[in-house]
């Protein structure tokens, strides 16, 4: 089983047309959205709903159920806003960047369709700082599509009225957190709120708001052309439909691809990458959702099931589905390592274990990539770890401890190893 | 009204009410670090976490989670054990632990806490985090490396004080807190910061290496800086104050103070008259005691006497003196040093009569005359919360920066006279208007006007809930105004009528903003502390007490009766003032009815019973059908902030703060 070229969403992944609209129009963009917007705000939830979408950002959310939280109608005259994330700044992930450069009308339309779903006056979309190209395609984009009535007043002849607007990041990564997004669109500095209030009821300017990841948002028009029922007849129950895989280490031949859910990890390498490098004896460890999921060693990654209940069965998560893929050329520890140094280097500051914590634990990583720790210090570290975790406001710290835990629960006979190897070293040199 | 349990025990919490809201009505201490009752929540500091069923089955931040129906509420788990342990380890990781050289020691919440809930050790074996000194203003001394990041200063400069003085920079490990380009925090208010910063990253600056909490006695005070009366608390080691601290009072200081009511502590050991010193051929010289007495026998003035009281001085004093000056014969008393004449006949056309905590639910204001931000920094704060719940705000007088959305109408007091349309009708359809007649509207016969305008429109009034609302007030400026009025000390012409009857002798009492030159014909006794105005032209000087070094009562704009104590004595020969008084009368050969403080005390609550007891006295109604005019342009009396008495302009570090944060001189640390 495979994706076939007549399931795909995203028919210009790899920019072999225009971006433009005339193009976007040919692949099948923008037609006819308005027959998409009269079947009503209702039925359009209830079929994400049924296509049993689940957020594509990484905490694996049922898009349809997040959008019927929104207020139906607005009861104190505050408007209601989308918010789009497309500060895709977990290490690994580059999917939003594709279907933001080679396809954003896909985004500009399905933040048309999202919007009108959840009753929102405007959408913003947030875009990664470092995304300059992306944001100029982006920016131009939008601006095409109020050049042909296609959002603004009378968005694409509906009657509704829908502004889309570009805003564009500082390079923080916190900032891809919903209400840290929320903040630094409202101008303040980049640091999660707490919750609750949770942003459907009080989020960007205080109003209802719903922030939703960019593919998730860029696959709703499809979703409702085709059906509820075509979507979900691709993956496992409870993870349907397509997915944006981006595979990037040690494999042949990385790259962002479009495949079917709960396809299995060998089939996704063999298939689209050329296989492992060195072949299949030589895979260590699979980060098969991004930076901030714990690792997988090879011999349980092969034939998992690329989804998010059969990750998270290994003690993994989907998340973004950006795998990391690592041969046995990898210093496992020092990658980890330095994994811990950007959770350090992009925690926010605001709540006390995630600030101190991260520090700490990227130091003691630092000394146990070169062995230089004694061993009961594995298990401080994990239980920092374990202090860390579960402690914050946002999510930042769960993710700065799995990478670590990960390590620690598959690798930790290489750390003894490693330490045993500098003490005995030492000894030596000492005697 | 939701049943929660808190470690097994149910009860009942107000609505809205939070989980650690809930705990601590079960009586359940909940740490905390960044949770302050009077500003926003923040949750940022992890320590109040507690174990909350139903939920995710993690920890909740007690202070931001709204306790609900049948919630199970744990603080004693093991789980929250652990939390507290972890939050406090990782609190201490980048934290000096330089307690002993740290001012906050033996006062500080992180090593009050870590005591209480931490591990006890550190397994932290890395390098600390160093952060470079910032430099907050003369009042506030910096040593950032100890800070912990709960942002409680910059909420606070932000909520309370209105001013973005104080905020973040970084984030991470790197997050630092710091005024922009480290300029010196300037709002009246800003040292409030020192009382909240939780650890010593935020100190005292004058107070710095004073003294150990523990060193020093504790005595309830008043403050004299302005005609708020906030609660002090005042420290002293020995003879000396060492600082002064506010005490939590909702009705009148909620639990701020003002710079000046904090920072005016050097100046009470600065330029003191610790003897009497009599004026010889144009000189002042040193006397003793007996040596003054007699002088002042000798002037003999007979019932040619008129006694001028200052803006610090307490009731005891004002009744004594009354009392002095009724045993021979004279009713020449006025409090008014500048020269304002309002009509003092009825005190309550004359007092604030709303109430500080009251004007908050205020939801139009018109402030006639007023730099409200100077004369009253802590009624600006609640005119701010107002503004926030949604009042408007109009003042007449020049423009100053209110912190909050005002209206300005011009400085001219005649508009008063005929309120802009828009203004009139914002007034008349507000629910609980409000009038505030400011000291420099007074000069401008504004009060008459502002008594008309209350007549129109009815600031007298009973509100929909049944409750009466009184929107007139007057904002004075000095501590002793409304004890001095109720004593009458007040003429009808005001200190011009003093003035104009020529007396033989001017007992002036601590009274420093007099033009004397008017005097020049009375023999000047001055009775007080400070080396200031007065003492350049008294012919007799008898030494007597600040406010920290005697008991009194003091009344408040309010009409807020507020009883103080003596933290410590008078320096050198300086006595109490109502045993000069005493003195005097014996000089003088008249009987004055007491003979140790609390006969006068005795005998100051028979004249008025208000004095007897600590609360709000009662002046009756308002005056109705006073008809005037206000007329000319409207001036702030008050030029300089900090230096507004005689203790004020004696202090090293207020002379400082008016330098560099008023006049903007750099600091000549910095130029060498």
């Amino acid at each position: 089983m495979a994706l076939a070229d007549k399931d795909r969403i995203f028919t210009n992944l790899y920019g072999h047309q225009p971006w433009n609209l005339d193009a976007a129009r040919k692949r099948g963009d923008w037609d006819n959205t308005k027959a998409l917007l009269e079947k009503g705000r209702d039925a359009i939830i209830q079929e994400m709903k049924d296509s049993g979408l689940r957020g594509r950002g990484g905490a694996g959310f049922p898009t349809g159920m997040k959008w019927s939280f929104m207020p139906k109608e607005s009861r104190d005259g505050r408007p209601s806003f989308l918010v789009i994330n497309a500060d895709e700044s977990e290490p690994g992930s580059c999917k939003d960047r594709e279907i933001i450069r080679h396809d954003p009308h896909k985004l500009i339309e399905g933040a048309l369709v999202a919007g009108f779903a959840m009753g929102a006056r405007a959408a913003y979309i947030y875009i990664r700082g470092e995304y300059i190209r992306e944001a100029e395609t982006l920016f131009a984009a939008v601006a095409e599509a109020y050049e042909a009535g296609l959002v603004g007043k009378n968005a694409s002849g509906s009657g509704y009225d829908f502004d889309v607007f570009v805003h564009r990041g500082a390079g923080a990564y916190i900032c891809g957190e919903e209400t840290a997004m929320i903040e630094s669109i409202e101008g303040k500095k980049g640091q999660p709120r707490l919750k609750p209030p949770f942003p459907a009821g009080a989020g960007l300017y205080g109003c209802p708001t719903t922030v939703n990841n960019v593919e998730s948002i860029a696959v709703a028009p499809t979703i409702l052309r085709r059906g509820a029922g075509w979507f979900s007849s691709f993956g496992r129950e409870n993870n349907r439909g397509t997915k944006l895989f981006q595979i990037s280490g040690h494999v042949d031949r990385p790259c962002v691809v479009e495949e079917e859910m709960s396809i299995p990890f060998r089939e996704l390498i063999e298939k689209h990458c050329g296989g492992i490098r060195g072949g299949w004896d030589n895979l260590l460890a699979v980060i098969p959702g991004g930076s901030s999921v714990p690792l997988v060693p090879a011999a349980e990654m092969i034939d998992a099931p690329m989804d998010f209940d059969g990750l998270r069965a290994l003690g993994s998560g989907l998340g973004t589905a950006a795998v990391i893929v690592m041969d046995k050329s990898t210093d496992i520890v020092r990658a980890i390592s330095r994994l811990s140094y950007f959770y350090k280097h992009e925690s926010c500051g605001q709540c006390t274990p995630c600030r101190e914590g991260t520090g700490w634990m990227w130091r003691v990583m630092e000394r146990l990539r070169v062995g230089d720790a004694s061993i009961e210090e594995i298990d401080m570290l994990w239980n920092v770890t374990k202090q860390v975790e579960g402690h914050t406001i946002c999510a930042l710290g769960d993710a700065a401890a799995w990478p670590i835990q990960g390590l620690i629960r598959h690798f930790r006979p290489e750390i003894e190893r490693r330490i045993a190897q500098r003490n005995g070293g030492l000894q030596e040199a000492a005697e | 009204m939701p049943k929660v349990k808190v470690d097994g025990v149910e009860i009942e919490v107000p609505a809205g009410a939070t989980v650690l809201q809930a705990c601590e009505l079960a009586g359940k201490e909940i740490p905390r670090f960044c949770y302050h009752e009077r500003l926003s929540i923040a949750g940022n500091c992890r320590m109040c976490l507690v174990e909350v069923k139903p939920g995710p089955p993690k920890p909740q931040a007690s202070c931001a989670l709204p306790a609900s129906e049948g919630q199970e509420i744990r603080t004693d788990s093991e789980m929250v054990k652990k939390a507290r342990e972890g939050v406090m380890e990782f609190l201490l990781i980048n934290h000096p632990l330089d307690c002993p050289i740290c001012d906050q020691g033996g006062e500080c919440d992180l090593q009050d806490q870590s005591v209480a809930y931490g591990r006890g050790a550190s397994r932290y074996h890395e390098h600390k985090r160093a952060v470079t000194e910032k430099y907050m203003g003369p009042l506030i001394r910096t040593v950032m490396t100890r800070c912990i990041q709960c942002t409680r200063c910059v909420r606070f400069s932000e909520e309370i004080a209105g001013v973005d003085e104080i905020g973040a920079l970084y984030r991470g490990e790197n997050m630092q807190i710091s005024t922009y380009l480290e300029k010196a925090a300037k709002h009246e208010l800003s040292a409030n910061v020192i009382d909240l910063c939780p650890v010593g990253a935020l100190t005292n600056r004058p107070y710095s290496f004073e003294a150990r909490p523990w060193e020093l006695k504790k005595t309830l005070g008043i403050d004299v800086s302005d005609a708020i009366g906030a609660n002090i608390r005042i420290d002293a080691r020995g003879r000396e104050v060492l600082r002064i601290l506010p005490r939590v009072n909702d009705d009148v200081n909620e639990e701020w103070l003002s710079d000046k009511g904090r920072f005016l502590v050097d100046g009470l050991t600065k330029r003191r008259l610790d003897r009497p010193y009599i004026r010889l051929d144009g000189k002042l010289v040193p006397a003793t005691w007996s040596e003054a007495l007699a002088a002042v026998a000798k002037i003999a003035p007979g019932s040619s006497v008129a006694a001028v009281a200052g803006d610090l001085v307490d009731a005891e004093t004002l009744f004594a003196a009354k009392q002095l000056l009724a045993a021979l014969g004279s009713t020449l008393l006025e409090g008014r040093q500048t020269g304002l004449a309002y009509d003092c006949s009825n005190l309550a056309a004359v007092n604030f009569n709303t109430t500080l905590a009251g004007i908050e639910n205020a939801d139009a204001v018109l402030v006639v005359g007023s730099h409200v931000r100077w004369e009253a920094p802590l009624l600006n704060t609640r005119l701010r919360k107002a503004v926030k719940k949604g009042a408007k705000v109009f003042i007449i007088g020049p423009e100053w920066d209110p912190t909050y959305k005002a209206e300005f109408l011009g400085a001219d007091a005649a508009i008063l006279n005929q309120l802009p349309a828009h203004v009139w009708a914002a007034l008349q359809e507000a629910k609980r208007p409000a009038i505030i007649v400011g000291g420099a509207g007074l000069a401008k016969g504004a009060l008459e006007a502002a008594l008309s305008v209350s007549d129109q429109l009815g600031l007298v009034r009973e509100l929909e809930d049944g409750s009466q609302w009184n929107g007139f007030n007057v904002l004075h400026m000095a501590a002793s105004r409304m004890a001095s009025l109720m004593l009458g000390y007040a003429q009808k012409g005001g200190i011009a009528d003093i003035a104009a009857a020529k007396p033989k002798m001017l007992l002036a009492l601590g009274a420093d903003e007099v033009d004397f030159a008017k005097f020049a014909d009375s023999m000047i006794v001055y009775v007080g502390h400070h080396g200031d105005k007065a003492a350049h032209v008294a012919d007799i000087i008898l030494p007597g007490s600040a406010f920290t070094e005697k008991a009194g009562i003091y009344v408040n704009t309010e009409g807020r009766v507020q009883y103080a104590d003596k933290a410590v004595f008078a320096p050198g020969d300086a006595r109490e003032d109502w045993a000069i008084i005493r003195a005097l009368a014996d000089a003088l050969g008249v009987k004055v009815g007491f003979d140790s403080f609390d006969a006068l005390r005795a005998a100051l609550f028979a004249f008025n019973p208000a004095f007897g007891q600590e609360g709000l006295a009662d002046y009756g109604a308002l005056p109705k059908g006073v008809t005037g005019a206000a007329a000319g342009v409207i001036a702030y009396p008050i030029a300089d902030f900090y230096l507004t008495n005689p203790i004020a302009r004696a202090s090293a570090t207020l002379q400082r703060c008016s330098a560099e944060l008023l006049h903007g001189e750099t600091q000549k640390e910095a130029a060498e």
